[in-house]
């Protein structure tokens, strides 16, 4: 016999149900055939004999119900309807098995129904958009790519590798006539040529003293105009290495010729640019004098 | 050595102590030939004496050491020429598909490639930066320093759209290079390097990532002038491809009133990126300042084709259990 009033006794308020779950201001039921989802007597699937609810599986929804008759059957207990794909038609085929049954049962499978077909509709849109996929790191690798690529760091010693390659630019001549000291490249192309002659050694130490002292009267001059740049590499024509030799022996033939030139090319070099590497060193002189409390024990410490 | 198993614990430990203090006494090991030190079952016994191979060994090494020196010395000028210390570059698998410089066939193969055009003079670079879905404030100014740094270069947001949807776009609006940056947990970790007009799309793995307020001792901004690019290291015919393709991200001709010079080296497998700012300060020194921001990539993928990670083809894919076995294999 079923004596439903009995069970909700037991089970609702006073004794333990397994499928209750209580929150602070709500109980929430977890069987899986509960057509709310909330522990009320009306909704418990235990607690009465005369039941239904709809669920879905892998996108299809059906209409389980379940009566008293066959109460003492629980492997025959719950009647499963397919429901139709069409939402409509789900509806009326609900009404028609649902006939003669209490209204709260109806009006909740309904709403079940409803909120089953919309979930599924969102699902079928967000497959067709972008999926990100998750792909899962191991921490061994990646703790082992890092230790790597930290050592990579230390082997690679990046600066001095960069200073490498631009020094051996320069020294090719690349960079053409805007540094007024390749001297160096020229005297060794020069022993290789073995062409040497006094006159030119000579010429060539006036400039490189030249060079230098307008190098370093060149920092006093203020920054010019970028427009001039350009038209002077426009002159210059393009930088490829191919030219090298090129260079090499017009920059011998011109160089006398070119020092006025030069003067302003070093001039253009006075931009703030210059300042950058310089303000290194200044820069960290400068910390020392500007702050306040700490340089205090800086200067002790030094 | 008297065996062990027999005795009870306690004088055990005092006969390990005994033993311990006598062998130390001595001068030599006396370890019978057929001692291994794991064959002791007892774990602080096994580590005593598995240090005490060590120091052995260690001042073995030592006077053999003194020894050489002494040799060295004694021969002056007739010493043989001191060995080189192996390092991981000296003992790296030598790999077939190293590029010869005067190779004929890679020469072909570079000329009718995808980059052809490029180094042809053909095009310009014009670069398209761009994130993943909801990028967060590291990966946002990530970008935008990057397109800082690349010239013509313009960063979009995404706003969800389908990479294979944005490629044809970019095609007919004349971009050449399509860059997106992954993010993940707030952090830029991968990038996508695709050239457009259906050029190779690259995968890499981003790390270390600094964006230029954290770097000490930095310059200024970059200005606007185009840098030189300096690809160091990339030996084999798959580095030489993707060489080839950052150094395409770049216009062609350098201004060299600039002074700036963006770096990609290459140093087993990782491919360092670093921007400086040079000066040279006589035509033996040079000093260098690093604007810019820094980072490392490491190759994942290499794919034939514009962006298309279902039915693309791919020319290299990292394989873990297969490339990361030994130490000394590197493929770029």
């Amino acid at each position: 016999m079923q004596h439903d009033d009995v069970i909700w006794d037991l089970i609702g308020n006073k004794s333990f149900c397994s499928y209750k779950v209580k929150t602070k201001t709500q109980q929430f039921c977890r069987n899986e055939y509960n057509i709310t989802g909330l522990c009320n007597r009306s909704s418990c699937p235990l607690a009465n004999s005369q039941y239904a609810t709809v669920r879905e599986e892998k996108g299809l929804c059906y209409l389980y119900m379940k009566v008293i008759e066959r109460a003492a059957f629980p492997a025959r207990m719950w009647e499963k309807v397919k429901l139709d794909r069409n939402y409509a038609k789900a509806l009326e085929q609900i009404d028609e098995n649902l006939i003669y049954w209490p209204r709260f049962i109806r009006h909740k499978c309904k709403q079940r129904l409803t909120k089953i077909t919309q979930y599924l509709i969102r699902i079928r849109k967000l497959t067709l958009k972008r999926q990100r996929k998750l792909v899962p790191l191991s921490r061994k690798v990646e703790r082992r790519e890092k230790r790597r690529e930290e050592k990579a760091l230390i082997a690679a010693q990046l600066e001095n590798a960069i200073e490498k390659e631009l020094l051996d630019r320069l020294k090719q001549g690349t960079y053409g006539d805007i540094y007024n000291f390749p001297i160096h490249a020229f005297d060794k192309a020069m022993e290789k040529q073995e062409e040497e002659t006094e006159s030119e050694e000579e010429e060539e130490e006036d400039e490189e003293e030249s060079g230098t002292r307008e190098f370093v009267a060149e920092e006093e001059f203020e920054e010019s105009d970028l427009s001039d740049f350009e038209d002077m590499n426009n002159l210059k024509g393009s930088s490829d290495e191919e030219e090298d030799a090129e260079e090499q022996s017009s920059e011998e033939e011109e160089t006398e010729e070119e020092l006025e030139e030069e003067k302003t090319k070093a001039k253009s070099k006075g931009k703030t640019p210059l300042k950058g590497p310089v303000r290194k060193k200044r820069a960290y002189v400068e910390i020392e004098y500007e702050q306040e409390t700490e340089p205090a024990q800086k200067s002790k410490a030094t | 050595m008297k065996s062990k198993g027999d005795i009870s614990p306690v004088q055990e430990m005092e006969q390990a102590e005994i033993e311990v203090t006598e062998n130390k006494s001595e001068s030599g090991a006396c370890f019978p030939p057929t001692f291994s030190v794991s064959e002791i079952k007892n774990k602080q016994r096994r580590h005593a004496m598995f240090l005490k191979l060590k120091e052995e060994k260690r001042k073995q090494k030592l006077e053999l050491k003194k020894k050489k020196k002494k040799e060295r010395k004694a021969l002056g000028d007739q010493a043989p020429p001191k060995e080189v210390p192996k390092t991981i570059e000296n003992q790296r698998i030598y790999d077939e598909t190293t590029v010869n410089p005067e190779d004929e066939e890679v020469a072909f193969d570079e000329g009718t490639d995808e980059f052809s055009a490029y180094f042809n003079r053909l095009t310009n670079p014009k670069v398209l930066i761009t994130t993943s879905d909801r990028p967060r404030g590291r990966t946002v100014r990530f970008c935008e320093q990057l397109a800082t740094m690349i010239p013509h270069a313009h960063v979009y947001y995404r706003r969800g759209l389908a990479l294979k949807r944005v490629i044809p776009q970019c095609i007919s609006r004349g971009f050449t290079y399509l860059m997106v940056i992954n993010e993940d947990r707030k952090v830029p970790n991968g990038l996508v390097l695709c050239h457009l007009p259906d050029g190779p799309t690259a995968h890499f793995k981003v790390s270390s990532v600094r964006l230029r307020k954290e770097m000490k001792r930095r310059g200024k901004d970059p200005t606007e002038h185009v840098p030189e690019v300096i690809l160091n290291n990339f030996t084999t015919r798959l580095g030489h491809s993707i060489g080839r393709m950052f150094a395409a991200l770049f216009p062609h001709d350098p201004q060299f009133v600039g002074r700036q010079v963006a770096t990609f080296h290459n140093q087993r497998d990782f491919i360092f990126f670093r921007f400086h700012r040079y000066i040279f300060k006589n035509e033996k020194k040079v000093g260098i300042q690093e604007l810019g921001p820094r980072f490392t990539l490491k190759l994942r993928s290499l794919q034939k084709g514009t962006f298309d990670s279902k039915f693309g083809e791919y020319e290299w894919v990292h394989k873990r259990h297969e490339m990361d076995s030994s130490r000394r294999k590197f493929h770029l």
